[in-house]
């Protein structure tokens, strides 16, 4: 099934791969504003607008609250539209995430995930994408540079399919910043993949006029929401079948969630994200000492596929979830959304353990995930 | 209600009687010669025209939130570009940008500058009512220097607001837009004029039109023409442009009437007439000298 091209294989950080995706696919308006660890993405577009590679319009605006509001303006007028941001930056934009959603506008934007301040700290962990997870977005999770690169090309084909705005999570700086060795598709086969992009509704279609942002009271507010959340479950078959698709040309298959020696495992590991590197080659160490111990890696965090992740967990002793954020005053995110579907489907007989890791770019080791797994560790910390 | 004033903007709409915006929107829309797409902060103007079911809009609108409708207006236009660049639009386009004073001189200050600064082709239009009227009367940077508001009431230490307001052309002039201009609700045919041009610019061009407020600033609603027109003819809102830098005054009088005379008109400055608050109100009269002679020198 694997296409395997070496002309197209690329040393690249994964910021640049997501710039190289994106200048693949073509969107007609990318607003943007600076910010670390996601500016390597911007600029490296606008390198490539500027010599002739890209004919996207670029908007250089004053704030990420003007990316994002200049991206719904561009996206309601029917443009395949794309911005991009981290930490601080997705927090200003946060009034608006829901107003691009709630219009159903397919948004496509790569986040550089970092923590957020105070203190100031410009280093990966899920905080900023947490803070998000509410307001309507896809929201799939890439591992590394490779990933990172296709999920920017299925993340815009699945936006358009859904009628909802996507974010494609890369960690800041453990992704966004290393090099990988990457496979990329031949231009022509990321065009086709994702089409021609025709917007039911525009407001430049001054023809057939729409009022987009309409003032919805008590007796019709509610059933837009409803219908937003129907979206919003739709699109766990649509990523499915795009995913599908997508392997077929790439040889590369991505799904809800990448299980990893989860098959015979009495304990499993869940987290999403480039720990997931780290935590793979601790397995190996694990497994090679005869320790059952697998890992499911979270890729489509909204929606939740929680059916699937059960099923996927129903042979588990012991669950190990592991968060890149807190929920101050509560369990972190992951955390929560496990045992909450637990609870749903009565699994019981298992123990789940919630453990915090690499808060503010802290690294995770494998000796701590060795460590962790053989019951070493006190405390929910990693640090 | 005459088919050709409604073809943009309808009636129907749940704006208050005795409101100027319907008018200043009809106007502007008015001289348009090519297809619009209009942009709306959040506001009196947008919650009274858009309530779903229903729209007054028979032109493409879009509201996104308070602060941000030049960044908006900035996406479509840019789209605009892009799309005809790929030959998938052939029509002329042209965009326009609609917020109260709150969402242009207070919370959509930011968004406005970076959209003048960086040329987008539209125009952007401030209906200026003196403060935040949709929320129920709250103080903004718009706001006259002695008028009683809900957040600067009139009490036993207070006469209301105690801060001038501040100068939005100056800030917007400081942008070097082409084209810019003071109107007013009560001169509609020099509004038409300035609406015209400012529609054929290419580039950025911007309106503030006074708009008064008969809920908030206290006064009959058969009476905002001619408050309206008090504002203007005792200079407290002179008419005048900046075109591409050169000011030029549309409307002056030999002897202008007392400040008085406008503020007299409207319960916001009621408090102004007691023995108490003379001082306050000669402040005003010297307020409105000054601006106008500032604005004079600017014009030789």
């Amino acid at each position: 099934m694997a296409i395997k091209n070496n002309d197209n294989r690329k040393a690249l950080t994964g910021g640049a791969a997501i710039a190289e995706a994106l200048r693949q696919i073509g969107p007609d308006v990318m607003p943007v504003y600076p910010i670390t660890p996601q500016t390597p993405i911007i600029e490296t577009y606008a390198k490539f607008v500027a010599d002739g590679e890209a004919d996207t319009e670029m908007i250089e605006v004053e704030s990420e609250h003007s990316a994002i509001s200049a991206a719904v303006g561009a996206s309601a007028a029917g443009a395949r539209t794309v911005t991009a941001t981290s930490s601080q930056g997705l927090a200003l934009m946060h009034e608006i995430l829901y107003i691009a959603s709630g219009m159903r506008l397919p948004i496509l934007m790569p986040v550089a995930a970092r923590a957020l301040a105070s203190p100031i700290n410009i280093h990966g962990d899920h905080s900023d994408v947490m803070g998000a997870r509410d307001a309507g977005w896809i929201q799939l999770f890439a591992e590394n540079p490779q990933e990172a690169y296709d999920k920017t090309i299925i993340g815009m084909r699945l936006a358009e399919a859904a009628k909802l705005p996507v974010m494609v999570i890369i960690d800041g700086f453990n992704t966004s910043h290393s090099v990988e060795n990457l496979e990329m598709l031949d231009g022509k086969a990321v065009k086709k993949f994702v089409g021609e992009y025709k917007a039911e509704k525009s407001l430049l279609d001054v023809a057939n006029p729409v009022t987009f942002g309409s003032f919805a009271l008590q007796d019709t507010f509610f059933e837009f929401k409803i219908e937003q959340e129907k979206a919003m479950a739709e699109a766990l078959d649509q990523y499915r079948k795009i995913a599908k698709e997508y392997a077929a040309i790439s040889g590369r298959e991505y799904s809800l969630f990448e299980k990893y020696a989860t098959k015979d495992a009495d304990k499993i590991l869940v987290m999403a994200g480039s720990a997931a590197g780290t935590t793979k080659d601790a397995i190996d160490e694990l497994r090679a000492k005869g320790k059952k111990v697998g890992l499911i890696e979270i890729e489509l965090f909204r929606p939740f596929p929680r059916k699937e992740l059960l099923k996927a967990l129903s042979g588990a002793k012991e669950i190990i979830v592991m968060d890149r954020a807190q929920s101050i005053g509560s369990n972190p995110p992951f955390y929560t959304e496990i045992v909450s579907a637990m609870h749903d489907s009565k699994k019981t007989g298992c123990d789940i353990r919630s453990f915090i890791y690499g808060i503010g770019g802290r690294d995770l080791f494998k000796s701590q995930i060795i460590d962790l797994v053989n019951g070493k560790i006190k405390g929910k910390y990693l640090n | 209600m005459n088919k050709e004033l409604a073809k943009n903007f309808a009636p129907g709409h749940s704006a208050c009687q005795g409101c100027g915006f319907p008018a200043i929107v009809r106007t502007i829309l008015g001289e348009a010669t090519t297809p619009i797409v209009v942009a709306n902060a959040t506001g009196c103007l947008e919650v009274t025209s858009t309530i779903y079911p229903y729209t007054a809009w028979k032109v493409p609108y879009i509201h996104n939130a308070f602060e941000n409708a030049a960044a908006t207006i900035s996406g479509v236009e840019r789209a605009y570009k892009a799309l005809s660049k790929k030959g998938k639009i052939k029509k002329k386009i042209k965009f326009v940008a609609f917020g109260g004073d709150g969402g242009t001189y207070d919370i959509g200050l930011q968004s406005l500058s970076g959209a003048l600064e960086r040329g987008h082709d539209f125009l952007y239009v401030v209906y200026d009512n003196g403060g935040y009227m949709n929320t129920g009367n709250q103080r903004s940077s718009a706001t006259p220097y002695g008028a009683g508001t809900e957040t600067t009431p009139v009490g036993k230490e207070s006469f209301g607001k105690m801060e001038t307001r501040k100068s939005i052309m100056e800030i917007v002039n400081a942008h070097r837009v082409p084209y810019l201009a003071q109107a007013n609700v009560a001169y509609l045919a020099d509004l038409k004029k300035k609406a015209k041009k400012a529609l054929e610019v290419e580039g950025p061009s911007f309106l503030a039109v006074f708009s008064p407020c008969t809920n908030n600033w206290k006064f009959p609603t058969s009476q905002y023409v001619r408050i309206a027109r008090l504002a203007t003819e005792t200079n407290f809102w002179p008419l005048y442009e900046i075109e591409n830098g050169k000011y030029n005054i549309n409307w002056a009088t030999e002897k202008p009437k007392p400040v008085e005379e406008f503020l007299k008109t409207q319960g916001r400055f009621k408090h102004l007439f007691s023995e108490k608050n003379k001082g306050v109100l000669k402040e005003v009269q010297k307020k409105v000298d000054d601006e106008w002679m500032r604005l004079v020198n600017l014009t030789d």
